[in-house]
């Protein structure tokens, strides 16, 4: 789960990285009262959950605090790449900035272990430093089990190349920063820029923090961090489910087990559709190993509830999963929303493997309802589902 | 041969007592596995009785492998508790550790992972997240339906579950070697690559088929060994075309990987290293079988 700046910098300071007063807000009026709070000037800052805001003129001075009531009008609502601004903080303005500096953790897949990434030349273009001068940015393993010790940080300090005025300071910032990456499960924490203000201290002034959900049993809190807003209705409603859904911009409803299975469904249906005037997948939805006629029928009703599906593809391979449970959900779920009232229009393809897979063909058979369909290759039934879609 | 698991592999399962532990015993048990004990400290002294056969509960992994000479264990334990099983593996020294449990936090796999390092590799790691591996005919461990397919001369390596069991099903009548599913968790104990190695030197695989999704380079970097160290033709294919690109942030991430990670760009690395590389899992099964037929 990837936070917002203000969520971040709060994580930062509970964990006493040096950071810059703020607080959130999400009415331009409340800024003023918060501007006040921090003696009458302030910056106020788009939170959104994606780079590039400065540049796109989410970031702004406040000289008074009605100038911060002006600028957070202007910023809220705003668009920046797609993401709409519904949160400002107003943040303490910085002393002058002497330097900035790039300091992160995070998972290094490739070698299973932590990394630190740190550099001298931080600020906006850090990618292109490290795509253009690696030399400039020092990467530097972490072992999982002894952490960032002071003499650790010390010895990316060294690898940095980081001025011996700032050097201590420096340690210190990576020691509560991995602090922060430790005790709230991090997948990644960053700072950039981390500067050197004109007193000679060093702050983050802004960062980003990504969380393991697979650690959430350690951290009851960190369901307060969840940005319910932005999730889109069906994907909310799935979770709601326990369910494993994305939506996506095409028109074939898709249902599968196993992430990969349902990923490569999603190719095949889209090289199926090529050939159908080009419609794509509708979603992404893994009912998982195991799962029951009830997560069938939940998984259905959420996909049968998209207005942009036009077809619906269930794809099945029954390993712990067995078949007969999936055609007994597809045809109680069918049942349930007729229960309901709401009538299904929306023809079903279903592709059945593995284990059971003949019971649960034979369910599907005897139940003869009108929109199944059964196809037993997965390339076929593709094929008929991206027919479907294109036809209606 | 067949890799890491054979007729002589004697089995453990940490969290056997619980349901899903019992479920999984008895289906490994109906595959011909030698299921030798289980392992739960509440237990210690008792014994399970699963279709008929008598399994003796130990208090630790090192209790067991002393009574039994067990050496793989099968861990079906939940999330919060797999980090401190597997350390007990590790500790107990036990070849073989296929971790099956999904969910497990990455600061935890991590940990466990960097702690076998530490300790000199003598414990091989599977998972986590994964559905474990089976040598036809010889042995199950872990999750992977037993009546797929048959022994055959086909190695398979998998980060994911299900396009395992698919891939099998396509290959059923020529049957697999053993069927490798490593897991597609950031943090995993077995790569491709290493699947691939012992595959290359295992008299009994005549061609790999390696399955790879999305996310991080292990499939660039198998591509590379692939070039390098592998001589049996390998067919390949990649999940996961049509994704959403991930919601990656801040830069760290492209930094480290130096490689976009997506499924076009682990497809072309495994072209450019001889891999046959299938648009479909059905395609693949082709591809595989045109090899074999000469």
């Amino acid at each position: 789960m990837d936070l917002f700046e203000y969520q971040a910098r709060d994580l930062f300071a509970k964990h006493d990285v040096p950071v810059l007063a703020g607080e959130v807000i999400d009415t331009p009026e409340a800024a003023r009262a918060a501007t006040e709070r921090l003696g009458g000037k302030s910056v106020v800052k788009a939170q959104v959950k994606v780079g590039g805001r400065g540049k796109a003129g989410g970031v702004k001075l406040a000289a008074t605090p009605d100038e911060a009531v002006a600028r957070a009008t202007d910023i809220l609502g705003m668009d920046i790449k797609g993401h709409t601004v519904h949160k400002v903080m107003i943040a303490e303005t910085a002393p002058e900035i002497v330097e900035e500096y790039y300091v992160s953790f995070l998972l290094d897949r490739t070698n299973r272990t932590f990394l630190s990434i740190a550099s001298v030349e931080g600020g906006m273009e850090i990618e292109e430093v490290a795509a253009t001068r690696p030399e400039a940015v020092a990467k530097t393993p972490i072992d999982a089990n002894e952490g960032v010790t002071p003499e650790k940080a010390r010895e990316i300090v060294e690898a940095a190349k980081f001025p011996a005025e700032v050097a201590d300071k420096i340690v210190n910032v990576l020691v509560t920063l991995w602090k922060t990456f430790i005790e709230e499960d991090a997948l990644l924490v960053e700072v950039n820029p981390l500067a050197k203000v004109a007193s000679g201290d060093v702050i983050a002034l802004d960062g980003k923090v990504s969380l393991d959900e697979n650690a959430d049993f350690r951290h009851p809190d960190h369901e307060e961090l969840v940005d319910h807003a932005a999730a889109n209705p069906l994907e909310a409603a799935a979770k709601e489910k326990n369910l494993n859904y994305v939506k996506l911009d095409g028109e074939v409803g898709i249902i599968g087990n196993g992430a990969g299975l349902v990923m490569s469904t999603l190719d095949v249906v889209a090289y199926a559709g090529e050939a159908h005037g080009g419609v794509k997948p509708a979603n992404f939805l893994d009912i998982g190993g195991g799962a029951s006629a009830a997560v069938m029928a939940n998984g259905l009703e959420i996909i049968l509830g998209d207005p942009d599906v036009k077809s619906v593809f269930v794809n099945v391979f029954g390993g712990i999963t067995a078949c007969d449970e999936v055609a007994n959900g597809i045809v109680q779920a069918l049942q349930l929303l007729a229960d309901k009232g709401e009538e299904v229009t929306k023809p079903l393809v279903v592709r059945l493997d593995g284990n059971n897979a003949e019971l649960g063909r034979k369910i599907l058979s005897d139940a003869n309802h009108p929109l199944v369909q059964r196809v037993d290759t997965m390339d076929g039934a593709a094929d008929k589902a991206a027919e479907l879609a294109a036809a209606k | 041969m067949a890799i890491f698991l054979n007729k002589d592999s004697k089995v453990i399962v940490q969290g056997m007592t619980g349901a899903t532990g019992m479920k999984h015993t008895k289906l490994m048990l109906a595959d011909g596995t030698n299921i030798v004990g289980g392992v739960n400290p509440r237990k210690a002294g008792q014994s399970v009785d699963i279709d008929g056969t008598e399994i003796p509960v130990f208090g630790t992994v090192a209790e067991a492998i002393e009574k039994t000479g067990a050496n793989v264990s099968v861990l079906f334990v939940p999330p919060a508790f797999s980090k401190a099983a597997v350390v007990e593996a590790i500790d107990a020294e036990i070849p073989l550790a296929v971790v099956i449990t999904e969910g497990i936090a990455v600061h935890d796999s991590a940990a466990f992972y960097a702690y076998a390092v530490s300790k000199g590799n003598k414990t091989r790691i599977i998972g986590p997240n994964c559905p474990g591996l089976i040598t036809p005919g010889q042995s199950n461990a872990g999750i992977i339906p037993g009546d797929i397919t048959k022994p055959g001369r086909i190695g398979l390596v998998s980060k994911s579950g299900t396009l395992t069991y698919q891939m099998m099903y396509e290959l059923r009548d020529i049957g697999f070697s053993s069927a490798v599913g490593i897991g597609g968790d950031p943090v995993i104990g077995t790569t491709h690559i290493d699947a691939l190695a012992a595959f290359e030197a295992d008299p009994d695989t005549d061609l790999i088929v390696m399955i790879g999704e999305i996310g991080g380079d292990a499939e660039e970097r198998a591509a590379d060994f692939i070039k390098a160290n592998v001589t049996k033709p390998v067919v390949g294919y990649v999940a996961g075309f049509t994704a959403p690109e991930g919601k990656t942030m801040g830069h760290a991430g492209a930094i480290v990987s130096g490689s976009s990670g997506t499924a076009a760009a682990k497809k072309e690395a495994l072209e450019a290293a001889g891999v046959k590389v299938g648009k479909t899992p059905t395609e693949t099964a082709k591809l595989a079988r045109e090899i074999l037929a000469g």
